[in-house]
């Protein structure tokens, strides 16, 4: 156990190494989701989108669950980038003729695209928070926001390592990433709410995770606990589901890649 | 020989939807010696390299490395060797300690006999100043040495080493080979593929020529030489017309062992060159073929191995020189 503790450490400690590294890619990721949707998104729209239908008081604290949720999504479909990387230069080859555990190196990504994750929604609340969006349901609400994020990150990040491990080229990785990335935004709850959208659009909506993720969260930072529990309850049971389905199917790509 | 046996391939295939990698393949490596895979690209080295280190499962067929089965026993296989894989395996973003460091977790040494480790590694490869450099700030040459004092970090029985100085400078390739010997004078037991007829020429004890995905010739350089018995005059010839004629004249003189015909000339394999030289002379003379150009040799590697492939490394080379 505590060789495998050791393996783990080591191995998430290289990952936060390489990113503090990367200082640039490091403040662009941090900084993107808050920027581009957040604060340019948020007061774009916001004479544009009609209160009546937001059901919020302002467009940003509308756009707040939908940017938490979208940040989730990205990091967690960006989750297997590193591996790529490793697969391609031999690094992971080296790993693989150390007498480690094989699910070390798996774990040791999804601690690291958890907590970084987690930093994220902490700062994306802290933002909202500068415009005036305060969380109804308090510390314990974000608590239960995060939970709800690593629930959809851990399914959304072994999709991610088990597309690293499939693919033939990082171009494929790339586009397969660019492919699914806004799609899932647009057709989700995150800018619209679902009764706003057009109604193949509002059923399509539906079958996607993310948008059950949103419900839950929304109603955490806009409505308060009577509202927010129903759709959290809802949303842990979507999610294992998802994080079921996922995890079964990138185990097999795993073993079949890791030996 | 009754000497010590270090790793034991029988019968090994392995296979792809497509096409065979290797198949059939048995070979010894006796502990203490340095074991060369030689072949051109796509030869079947790698595979067999990759197989070893556990890597890849066979299709049919078995390793054992010590005594200890590649897939049955890996876990136990990986605490036994290091390996130095062929690409510059290297997170660029780490420096030259923080490898080794990671390394030392998952070997799970403790920080104390790490750094210990780490230090006389570091020594050994001449890079304890840029030990906490970032790795991207490295010269080809140093990430290689990188690349060793990795592989020797858990300190193996043996050493694998994937085409260790390819598209290296002279200089560091020297250098290379002076770490290879040391470290077999320290015991260890090391195999390595290469493409470079010098390479494998010089630093293995013996070797196995890969083509095709099997073992064509295996033994020590010097044996495969005398393997083929005789020396070798090649002979260019000013009109290219006349070289089947003066195959067929050569071809029945006792003198000559073999002769075959290159697409310059004949490459003519000799017992002893004084009974031999004379007597070419002599039918070339007769026959009215002017001779532009005459060799001759002791038997080289690429002698062995085009005796044994039917065409020559080099061939396959140049592409393997761009990096």
């Amino acid at each position: 156990m505590s060789e495998y503790w050791q393996e783990i450490s080591a191995l998430t400690m290289r990952w936060v190494r390489r990113l503090s590294r990367e200082k640039f890619s490091m403040l662009f990721t941090l900084v993107q989701p808050m920027l581009f949707w957040l604060i340019f998104f948020g007061n774009l729209f916001q004479r544009a989108a009609d209160m009546q239908i937001t059901q919020a008081p302002n467009y940003i604290s509308f756009l707040a669950a939908g940017v938490v949720v979208m940040t989730v999504l990205n990091n967690g479909l960006a989750g297997g980038v590193d591996l790529l990387f490793d697969k391609e230069n031999g690094f992971l080859e080296r790993l693989m003729t150390t007498p480690i555990h094989r699910s070390s190196v798996i774990l040791s990504r999804f601690i690291f695209v958890m907590t970084i994750t987690s930093l994220q929604v902490l700062v994306i609340l802290g933002v909202s928070f500068l415009f005036g969006v305060e969380p109804a349901t308090g510390l314990l609400g974000i608590a239960t926001i995060l939970m709800i994020g690593m629930l959809f990150g851990v399914g959304l990040t072994a999709i991610s390592m088990a597309m690293a491990f499939s693919v033939k080229s990082h171009g494929d990785f790339f586009s397969v990433l660019g492919f699914l990335s806004l799609p899932m935004i647009f057709l989700s709850s995150a800018l619209v709410p679902l009764s706003a959208m057009p109604m193949w659009m509002g059923v399509l909506a539906r079958f996607n995770p993310m948008t059950w993720a949103i419900d839950a969260v929304r109603p955490l930072i806009l409505s308060g606990w009577t509202e927010a529990l129903p759709h959290v309850g809802m949303v842990v049971i979507v999610m294992v589901i998802f994080d079921a389905l996922c995890l079964y199917g990138s185990a097999k790509v795993f073993r079949r890649a890791m030996g | 020989m009754d000497r010590a046996i270090a790793i034991q391939v029988s019968r090994l295939t392995k296979a792809y939807d497509k096409h065979t990698a290797v198949s059939d393949l048995s070979f010894e490596v006796y502990a203490g010696e340095i074991f060369g895979l030689l072949g051109p690209n796509g030869a079947g080295k790698s595979t067999t390299l990759r197989t070893l280190i556990t890597l890849l499962t066979p299709t049919s067929g078995t390793a054992s490395i010590l005594g200890h089965d590649t897939v049955r026993e890996a876990d136990v296989v990986r605490r036994l060797i290091g390996y130095v894989p062929q690409e510059r395996a290297i997170d660029r973003f780490l420096t030259g300690r923080e490898h080794l460091e990671l390394l030392g977790a998952l070997y799970h040494l403790s920080k104390a006999e790490a750094a210990k480790r780490i230090a006389e590694l570091l020594k050994l490869v001449e890079l304890e100043e840029a030990a906490d450099r970032a790795a991207k700030t490295y010269s080809g040459g140093m990430k290689r040495k990188l690349d060793i004092a990795c592989g020797l970090l858990p300190d193996p029985k043996i050493l694998f080493l994937d085409e260790p100085t390819l598209g290296l400078d002279v200089q560091s390739r020297l250098r290379i080979w002076d770490y290879v010997r040391m470290l077999k004078e320290r015991g260890m037991t090391i195999v390595m593929t290469t493409n470079y007829l010098d390479e494998a020429d010089q630093l293995c004890d013996r070797l196995a020529i890969i083509d095709k995905g099997s073992i064509k010739a295996l033994g020590s350089p010097v044996e495969l030489k005398i393997g083929l018995g005789g020396d070798i005059v090649s002979l260019t010839l000013k009109d290219p017309g006349k070289i089947p004629t003066l195959v067929s004249a050569l071809t029945k003189q006792p003198a000559m062992r073999a002769v075959k015909a290159t697409a310059t000339g004949l490459d003519i394999r000799v017992e002893s060159p004084e009974k031999a030289l004379p007597a070419i002379l002599e039918s070339a003379n007769r026959l009215d073929c002017q001779l532009e150009f005459i060799e001759y040799h002791r038997p080289r590697l690429d002698d062995v191995f085009i005796a044994h492939t039917g065409r020559s490394m080099k061939d396959e080379l140049p592409k393997e020189h761009v990096e």
